[in-house]
């Protein structure tokens, strides 16, 4: 046969099995009429939801269904009540705006929630002013993709999640704006999945948080301004690929704090003004590379309780302190890194450096031994404790060096 | 008295180091700032130049000024003048032109290149310490009767608060880590213009964030409004309480 025919076939047959199934348009006439016309409804139909307010609540799903709102009808809570509830496989939500869901610290009042469900679809809604956004638990092969989801917290109490999800696997989370929530993405014991394109900002807590979440992958995700910045606990296998990580500043902010993170890598992405760049504790075997780390208050800080991880081919910019530590022992490797503050020489022009570079600074170590040393931020008495140390080192931690730094920063665009 | 406050300007005005002083700091300015696009880097260099330029400056050519000076000082006093009101317009004349030289200098240069408020508290520090460091050299001056020696205390009092101060404060934390010493630290800052003048200007950029980080007590009390008062407040008094010192000693002082 003929591949035109194949295609035909398939489509006859799969045409043949939908022959029952309706698509129906649902008006905001009438109170109840959404969960009516569910009710109504027969597995693999498709409602068309009209423009117009619908004050419904708790609305189940628990058929296979299509639901495509046209030009976003507004599904309100009226700052009370949950709004969807998903509890079967396959459902697929399109274009709603569904806002204004009440607050509770008892129970976690979601705009979407799945429940056991899988294969769901949950594309370019408007979730505005929810405690949580989108909820999946126990859910697994889900999308959440195009949908802008913000709130309004203040605190960490009364707030939720914008996506959150809990003991799940291969979801695919991509192109997502969600700002004003708790934790802008949640993660728990979710593996498996894809993080992508996402903007997470001016969240109360984290952009990013997730715990004993193992293999999941993060690409080209923008995380900024955020309370607390990104937060990766408890997890193997995690891949972090071109992110954006920008002015999470603050008394408690970094750009990633990772704890208890092993086998991991950390490639091509940009720390930008934040307060620490990449906190590490704990951490075993995390290949950091190609990473660009400008203006941050401190780049990195290493602590003594990580080990075998490598840090090679990143660019330290502009930052107030580079590295920090706090003890003398230190089992990772850096190699050919940039560092700007780097002032040896290169005699056989292999572009890189002939002595090494110890990116951690006399001051850093004061001030990390004993934070109240702060006071003397940039004084005399500081630089010139560093330009000391740096001719006859004798407190920072002798093994921390870079052995072959390079001359010229890396491209990394 | 204003007559004198006239004359002392007009003096200094005239004198060759006032204008090469103004020019240094305006070179200096805009060189930085026009180098690093960052107006917040460019500051914080300013600042740099501003603590270890204008303290050490302003007390050496203060005491210098005024030891040279002490003829025509003896001469007003041979008029029936009071001694307070000879020795106050010496001292308002000579600040006043440093601070006409600080502003040239610092001022200009920022307003054109980065007109930000931060700026505006950069200078205002930078006068506090002038106005201080020429408070200073007037005790100095009505300490020391030697010339010499007087310079000699001028430059060492000057290094003193410039670096060795900040050198016996490191010692201190690192004796008392032990302690919560958070708040003696505080009460110690004030001690010393510099430190106040450093503080006063971080606590306006970005990087205020970083002293916060290291202890709730900075963030409390340097993150508000209260911190940048006290500091100016602290600073005032490193004007008036030389400035009245001095003023007492010179009162009873044998010329």
């Amino acid at each position: 046969m003929r591949r035109a025919e194949v295609i035909c076939l398939v489509l006859f047959v799969f045409v043949c099995m939908n022959a029952n199934a309706r698509s129906s348009k649902v008006f905001a006439n009438n109170p109840g009429s959404l969960q009516q016309a569910i009710d109504r409804s027969i597995p693999g139909d498709t409602l068309l939801v009209q423009k117009g307010t619908y004050k419904e609540h708790d609305i189940q799903i628990n058929k296979r269904l299509v639901l495509i709102g046209n030009n976003w009808p507004v599904i309100d809570g009226q700052n009370k009540y949950q709004l969807l509830t998903i509890e079967h496989d396959s459902v697929t939500i399109i274009g709603l705006q569904l806002q204004n869901t009440g607050r509770s610290s008892l129970t976690d009042i979601a705009a979407i929630k799945l429940l056991n469900a899988n294969h769901v679809t949950v594309r370019n809604n408007k979730l505005y002013n929810n405690t949580y956004g989108v909820y999946l638990q126990n859910a697994n092969n889900n999308i959440v993709d195009g949908n802008i989801i913000q709130s309004n917290s203040v605190d960490e109490l009364n707030s939720g999640n914008g996506v959150h999800a809990w003991k799940s696997a291969y979801l695919t989370i991509s192109n997502n704006i969600i700002s004003g929530h708790r934790d802008g993405i949640y993660f728990e014991f979710v593996t498996d999945s894809h993080i992508t394109n996402n903007r997470s900002f001016k969240n109360v807590r984290y952009g990013l948080h997730f715990m004993f979440s193992h293999r999941d992958t993060y690409r080209k995700n923008v995380f900024m301004d955020n309370g607390a910045g990104v937060a990766v606990m408890f997890s193997k296998f995690v891949e972090m690929y071109d992110n954006t990580f920008v002015h999470n500043w603050g008394d408690a902010a970094y750009a990633i704090l990772l704890k208890e993170i092993s086998d991991s890598k950390i490639i091509h992405n940009r720390f930008i003004k934040n307060t620490v760049g990449i906190y590490f504790e704990g951490t075993s075997r995390i290949q950091v590379l190609n990473n660009e780390f400008k203006e941050n208050g401190w780049a990195m800080r290493v602590q003594a309780s990580c080990s075998d991880n490598n840090f090679e081919r990143n660019n330290f910019e502009s930052n107030s302190f580079d590295v920090a530590t706090n003890g003398t022992m230190m089992l990772n490797t850096f190699k050919q890194n940039y560092w700007d503050k780097y002032d040896g020489y290169d005699l056989d022009k292999n572009r890189i450096g002939d002595v090494p570079y110890y990116p951690v600074s006399m001051y850093s170590v004061v001030t990390e031994k004993i934070p109240a040393a702060m006071i003397l931020y940039r004084s005399f008495i500081t630089d010139i404790m560093d330009q000391v140390e740096k001719i006859l080192p004798s407190v920072t931690p002798d093994q921390l060096k870079d052995d072959a730094p390079m001359m010229k920063s890396w491209n990394l665009q | 008295m204003k007559t004198i406050i006239k004359y002392v300007t007009l003096d200094l005005v005239r004198n060759k180091i006032m204008i090469i002083y103004a020019l240094i700091l305006a070179a200096l300015s805009f060189s930085v700032l026009s180098i690093d696009s960052n107006s917040s880097k460019g500051l914080l260099s300013l600042l740099n130049v501003t603590l270890l330029f204008v303290p050490i400056i302003s007390i050496l050519f203060a005491t210098i000024y005024f030891f040279n000076s002490i003829e025509f000082i003896e001469l007003l006093l041979s008029q029936p003048i009071k001694r307070n009101k000879v020795l106050l317009a010496e001292y308002i004349g000579l600040a006043a032109t440093l601070c006409i030289a600080y502003t040239i200098g610092i001022g200009i240069p920022l307003a054109i290149l980065a007109p930000v408020f931060a700026s505006v508290i950069l200078l205002v520090s930078g006068l506090l310490l002038t106005l201080c460091f020429s408070a200073i050299a007037l005790l100095v001056f009505v300490l020391f009767k030697d010339k010499t020696k007087g310079i000699g205390a001028a430059i060492i009092t000057g290094l003193f608060f410039t670096l060795l101060f900040d050198g016996l404060l490191i010692i201190f934390i690192y004796s008392f880590s032990d302690y919560p010493i958070d708040k003696p630290i505080l009460g110690i800052i004030s001690f010393n213009p510099v430190d106040l003048a450093r503080i006063l200007m971080l606590l306006q950029l970005d990087v205020a964030v970083m002293m916060g980080y290291s202890g709730a007590l900075f963030k409390k009390f340097l993150g508000t409004a209260t911190g940048s008062v006290y500091t100016v407040v602290c600073m005032l008094f490193w004007v008036i309480v030389p400035l009245f010192l001095s003023l007492k000693i010179f009162k009873k002082r044998d010329l």
